[in-house]
């Protein structure tokens, strides 16, 4: 019997969070979508779920708390509204998936440590360029320790909203500060560049990442194949623009071969726009995160019955 | 007209063509050259603004901090400026400029995005530092959008908003245009910021000042991105014959871009072939060396890289948009399709 599904909110009703909501209807997997909660009795995000079938309420957090089976919280309202929300939601028990810069939890990315923390109450998932780029010094890292990452994220100024705007520094220090974290660079710069071009530019990251040592460049493409193929299974629109790149270069540290990694993201089109890919990448790491804190509910459930 | 007040911004723009490796020596002897020259504004940083040294822009050979240090020493009354591009540099940067000397910002945005700088005027505000906005790439939007978008910096406490022409792209009448859309917009003073692709810096400077700028931008023997600047000692000799010197000295400074600028220029810039695709193509004039280093990596023309990237519409700060490029064009060479 496939395991019952566990009951999962979303707290916010902008883009993000229509978009995961789209994406939890759309392959609903583990979780039931049992409640889309805004402040906004007018907004659009609410009628548009309404419209769907789907439970919403204008109660915010008092409404996801009211509702005692649900188990995993998606916060996709704001920093300052997530540092709120955090205590509450970690006193009643419900796990909080973070899609905010609040970073109240740890830092995840599916595909390079979530597993550590299947048991956190709350997790952060640091930003878009953080998400699609941590991965791949993460996969370098596993073959030969990194002394520097750098990485730059394009996005189509339509697709960055008023949250990115005001707070582009704090985009750079978490990114940068996931790729250390995370992604196990000694140091680590981001940069983020919004391109107003028409029609709007798919996302587009580009990754520099120089090892301490000498390495072995096939093993280094090996690993970045793994990983984009991984991140791959949960953002189908993510990938290399080409090979990765090695080339010899001078640095503060004397001459180096740097791993240049050129990756594009198209999103899912779920319900934001395919060019949105920053968005998208989020609300797919949301999804995958999700589902896979969903286990721990599953596991006894599963022991009683078999 | 009035004379106009004249930033020099050899140690920041001409970071560019000496690849961010100044030095403290270089720094000091340079400023202090500005300084007895009249000169009341002189920028100093990466050539990206602060935060710039990166595999993306180049590395810093001295901290830009220490550089900014070195140039305030220097100066009797010049007045030092940084620069900053919001998603590139950020406060932590700024707040440490200001503790090392700098006394202004220049806050740099594309120049449709002006929302993103509001936190960096503000703490600029805060810290007691003149403030300019600075739109990149002005040449790629109407005067309207751009006088919107001026709006927007002054709104968040700019003291001057520049029309910046990063790609060298714009002919007189565009700079006047533009100009006097920011001069009917703003309560504020209005600046311009030349290259010289297309060989108007000079001309175009003078443009913006007839379309009521207050404020204009050179460099020592033009010594920055793509062709370079506006001169500075010929900005100098030009206001004099115009009337308009705003107190500097043109033999001074035609002596400093003679003797202590020129001996330590890698190249002078000018407007070569590649140069001109920049102007031509409308692409940032900082991509020259990096279009040629792609170029000569992958056996491709650089103009042809630059003028695929102007069809591209990539903005200022996207250097690794020239990679990207550049491999599609080699695959296209080696017979394979370009990407849409």
């Amino acid at each position: 019997m496939p395991p019952t599904p566990i009951k999962a909110a979303i707290l916010g009703t902008g883009n993000i969070g229509s978009d995961l909501m789209f994406k939890l209807l759309r392959e609903p997997g583990r979780l039931k979508l049992a409640l889309f909660a805004g402040i906004d009795p007018a907004s659009e995000g609410l009628a548009r779920a309404r419209s769907l079938g789907v439970s919403v309420s204008d109660g915010g957090i008092d409404a996801v708390l009211e509702a005692k089976d649900i188990s995993i919280v998606f916060d996709a309202t704001s920093a300052k509204a997530h540092v709120r929300h955090a205590p509450a939601l970690a006193a009643a028990g419900r796990v909080a998936i973070d899609l905010t810069p609040a970073a109240r939890g740890p830092y995840v990315v599916p595909s390079a440590n979530l597993r550590a923390h299947l048991n956190a109450p709350n997790v952060n998932l640091i930003t878009c360029g953080g998400q699609a780029t941590i991965p791949l010094v993460y996969a370098v890292n596993q073959v030969t320790p990194v002394a520097y990452a750098e990485m730059v994220s394009t996005v189509a100024s339509l697709s960055a909203g008023p949250g990115t705007r005001q707070n582009i520094d704090e985009f750079t220090f978490t990114t940068a500060r996931g790729l250390e974290a995370i992604g196990g660079a000694a140091a680590a710069k981001a940069i983020i560049i919004l391109n107003p071009a028409e029609p709007p530019i798919l996302m587009r990251n580009t990754v520099y990442v120089m090892p301490a040592g000498d390495f072995d460049e096939a093993a280094v493409t090996r690993s970045v194949e793994r990983a984009v193929a991984e991140v791959k299974s949960y953002v189908p629109g993510y990938r290399l623009k080409s090979a990765p790149m090695f080339e010899e270069l001078k640095t503060p540290q004397g001459v180096r071969r740097i791993v240049t990694l050129l990756v594009e993201v198209e999103g899912a089109g779920d319900f934001l726009p395919r060019y949105a890919g920053n968005l998208d990448i989020m609300t797919s790491a949301a999804w995958r995160v999700g589902q896979t804190l969903a286990e721990r509910f599953n596991r006894p459930k599963i022991s009683a019955t078999s | 007209m009035k004379p106009p007040r004249i930033t020099d911004s050899s140690l920041r723009d001409g970071s560019h063509p000496v690849r961010h490796q100044f030095t403290v020596e270089q720094v000091r002897a340079v400023a202090t050259a500005l300084d007895d020259g009249g000169v009341p504004v002189i920028e100093v940083s990466h050539g990206d603004g602060l935060g710039g040294s990166s595999l993306q822009y180049g590395f810093s050979k001295t901290s830009e901090m220490d550089l900014i240090e070195a140039a305030a020493e220097a100066c009797r009354s010049s007045r030092i400026a940084v620069l900053l591009l919001p998603g590139v540099g950020t406060r932590e940067d700024l707040r440490e400029a200001k503790k090392r000397g700098a006394q202004l910002v220049r806050i740099a945005t594309q120049c449709t995005e002006a929302d993103v700088s509001q936190q960096h005027f503000e703490l600029a505000k805060e810290l007691d530092l003149e403030t300019v906005g600075f739109l990149m790439m002005s040449h790629m939007r109407p005067p309207q959008v751009l006088a919107e978008q001026a709006r927007l910096m002054e709104s968040y406490g700019a003291d001057c908003v520049y029309v910046v022409d990063s790609a060298g792209a714009m002919l007189p009448g565009d700079v006047r245009s533009r100009v006097a859309a920011l001069k009917e917009a703003l309560k504020c003073e209005v600046g311009f910021h030349a290259h010289n692709n297309l060989g108007l810096a000079i001309g175009n400077s003078l443009a913006a000042m007839e379309a009521g700028a207050e404020q204009i931008d050179g460099c020592l023997r033009g010594l920055g991105a793509g062709a370079g600047n506006a001169p500075t000692e010929l900005l100098a000799a030009v206001l004099d014959k115009l009337g308009l010197n705003p107190g500097l000295d043109v033999f001074k400074l035609s002596d400093a871009a003679e003797f202590i600028l020129a001996p330590l220029m890698p190249f002078q810039p000018i407007p070569n072939r590649d140069a001109i695709a920049i102007g031509y193509a409308g692409v940032y004039s900082t991509f020259l060396l990096h279009a040629k280093r792609q170029g000569e990596r992958l056996n491709l023309d650089p103009r042809d890289i630059l003028v695929e990237l102007g069809r591209r519409k990539a903005m200022a700060g996207q250097e690794d948009w020239i990679i990207d490029v550049a491999q599609d064009l080699a695959r296209q060479k080696a017979g394979q399709q370009l990407p849409q």
